[in-house]
């Protein structure tokens, strides 16, 4: 069952109503509802088609985190095989908003690294809400820099509010971590492609999205704030998160225009959270098309196109 | 003393409530000690490094007395600040950020959150990057990213060890993703000094909060930390509403971070140029400088 948001609010209603004589056709089989359900599903197409073809930026917010949408352990599971998760900082603890390990992508051996969201309550809490503390970053580091010593390419599902907010994290050292691991990205003799996959938040989201390639999908959102906290420090009320939104131009259509993005994966209609398959096919695609664009790259090119990729955002606008 | 609340109190005010800024301070101007609440005359507390004599609290220093302070005789190079796109975003908010822009300029007469200087410390060639409060709250943006990156490439053009004055508030929102970039690119440059083998010295001032934290700031090879000053990355207001309870005393203090291990000192600003200079001449192999006083730390 889908979980409609605030502005799909005509869909739902057209969309209750196809469910309703359904229902109807099936307790009464003389019943023909072919001709209206197909009328009104074409109608609540043509919404949900002109509604998701003019999203508004906070709009996106809100499809990036919606609860439905696939997470990264969703990318996971459907694009590397053999997966083997690997765990723990070596310093601290095990640190499960970020989650990563070594597998297979297309047959090619590969290290990858996500920030999971969890899907249902109690894999909310277990995940921390996608939200990392200093030993997921230092994980990431540790998983990336085994990348780099056996020569696998990295993927990163990027996917979070942001950095944990809390005294532990701060006391261990959260910026530290951070900055270490966008330190380590950087360092990487091996391809490192990122997927903005729905939320990217701020510095919790550079410590692993600073590669080679940045992709993007089609209504996820990356800022260096987020509106609700934009619009209480801009606009000194949290309401105004709308105009947060639009000011700070958080979207892939945005992002890819400054240069921030490399590429945007297309979404189905209505969302990744309508058709998952279609998004782990839109994905592999991609991902497929831009590792093999890295092959038999030497690890100083690698390094190098990526420094002058970051040294250039900004400069030629 | 009912002269001074009478007359002198609202200038007071106006000065601790703006920016430190290059302005002109009447010499008559008395400022209260917020450790002790005594008041000082600006121009002492000028004279002292803006450190208040009594409690010892440090006070906002302006880039330019930083830069005077550090440099021997102060004298130094001003380095060119590079020039960058404004306002991509065309950013509005309350105020349109080209409006804030210009009017940070013209009060600070600099061209933004950055400053840097090449010039000698205890007879060593060294450059310094300050980041001044004074602007837009020392947030990172282009103009700063790229005053650092220049800063940190001089400093390897002239071989010689690159120490950064940090305060900020964090990334500059008005330029929303393009101030989160600065963290990558910011760290590029840290990795140019490293891959040169120079010192690069982190002194963390109040306030360092924020994206600015999460880069340039904890990657020094040694990090030094004013007294007292408020260094972390979530600010304390959202931690507070994230964990529902009151934080520990001395929460995201110079002192609390030494303690977790993210400082190796603490440090007076009155033995700011000494420490620096001692680290800078050990990691350069230089010889020690008959003239350097002993080395004390605050905490200690």
């Amino acid at each position: 069952m889908i979980q409609f948001l605030d502005f799909e609010a005509p869909v739902a209603e057209l969309e209750g109503k196809i469910a309703e004589l359904r229902a109807i056709a099936q307790a009464d089989t003389k019943v023909s509802i072919a001709d209206d359900v197909k009328s009104l599903e074409k109608k609540s197409g043509k919404i949900l088609s002109d509604l998701y073809l003019n999203l508004t930026p906070w709009q996106k917010a809100q499809v990036a985190r919606h609860q439905q949408r696939p997470h990264a352990l969703d990318y996971i599971s459907a694009l590397i095989t053999d997966f083997v998760a690997l765990a723990g900082d070596r310093t601290f603890a095990e640190d499960e908003a970020v989650v990563g390990g070594l597998g297979r992508f297309n047959g090619q051996a590969v290290v990858v690294i996500g920030q999971e969201k969890g899907s249902d309550t109690e894999g909310r809490l277990k995940h921390n809400f996608g939200m990392a503390k200093p030993e997921g970053y230092r994980k990431a580091v540790r998983l990336m820099e085994m990348g780099d010593k056996f020569g696998l390419p990295v993927i990163s599902f990027v996917d979070t509010s942001g950095a944990y907010p809390g005294v532990e994290a701060e006391e261990r050292g959260q910026a530290e971590a951070i900055a270490r691991s966008t330190d380590c990205c950087l360092s990487l003799g091996v391809p490192l492609v990122a997927v903005i996959i729905g939320e990217g938040g701020s510095g919790g989201a550079i410590a692993i999205a600073t590669a080679n390639t940045v992709l993007m999908m089609e209504h996820a959102i990356y800022s260096v704030i987020s509106p609700e906290g934009a619009a209480s420090i801009l606009y000194r009320d949290p309401a105004r998160n709308k105009d947060a939104a639009i000011a700070l131009k958080i979207t892939a259509q945005d992002l890819k225009k400054f240069g921030v993005i490399d590429e945007i994966i297309v979404e189905p209609l209505g969302g990744a959270h309508r058709k998952p398959i279609a998004v782990m096919d839109a994905t592999r695609e991609v991902l497929a098309r831009v590792l093999a664009s890295y092959s038999g790259l030497s690890a100083e090119v690698l390094r190098t196109q990526r420094r002058e990729k970051f040294l250039g955002i900004g400069r030629a606008l | 003393m009912n002269w001074i609340k009478n007359f002198v109190r609202p200038r007071i005010r106006s000065i601790l409530g703006a920016a430190t800024t290059k302005r002109d301070v009447p010499e008559n101007m008395w400022i209260k000690d917020p450790d002790s609440g005594e008041m000082v005359f600006y121009k002492d507390l000028e004279a002292n490094q803006f450190v208040f004599p009594g409690s010892q609290h440090h006070h906002r220093m302006p880039a330019a007395l930083r830069f005077s302070s550090m440099f021997d005789g102060g004298e130094f190079d001003k380095l060119a600040a590079p020039s960058v796109p404004l306002d991509p975003l065309r950013f509005r908010a309350e105020k349109k950020y080209t409006d804030q822009l210009r009017d940070a300029k013209a009060k600070s007469g600099v061209e933004d959150s950055v400053q840097a200087g090449f010039g000698q410390v205890n007879e060593q060639p060294m450059v310094i990057g300050v980041q001044d409060m004074g602007f837009i709250g020392g947030s990172l943006g282009m103009a700063a990213g790229d005053a650092i990156i220049a800063a940190m490439r001089f400093a390897v053009s002239k071989q010689c060890p690159f120490v950064m004055f940090v305060a900020s508030g964090g990334a500059r929102m008005q330029e929303g993703i393009l101030s989160l970039m600065q963290l990558p690119r910011t760290t590029i440059a840290v990795q140019e000094l490293r891959a040169a083998k120079l010192p690069y010295i982190v002194v963390l001032t109040n306030p360092t909060t924020g994206g600015v934290t999460a880069s340039y700031a904890m990657l020094g090879d040694v990090h030094l930390a004013e007294p007292k000053a408020i260094i972390g990355f979530a600010g304390q207001r959202v931690i507070e509403q994230t964990i529902r309870e009151k934080l520990p005393e001395g929460f995201q203090r110079s002192e609390y971070l030494m303690d977790h291990g993210m400082v190796d000192m603490v440090v007076h600003r009155h033995e700011m140029k000494t420490t620096v200079s001692r680290i800078a001449r050990l990691l350069s192999q230089k010889d020690a400088r008959a003239m350097t006083g002993a080395l004390v730390p605050v905490s200690a």
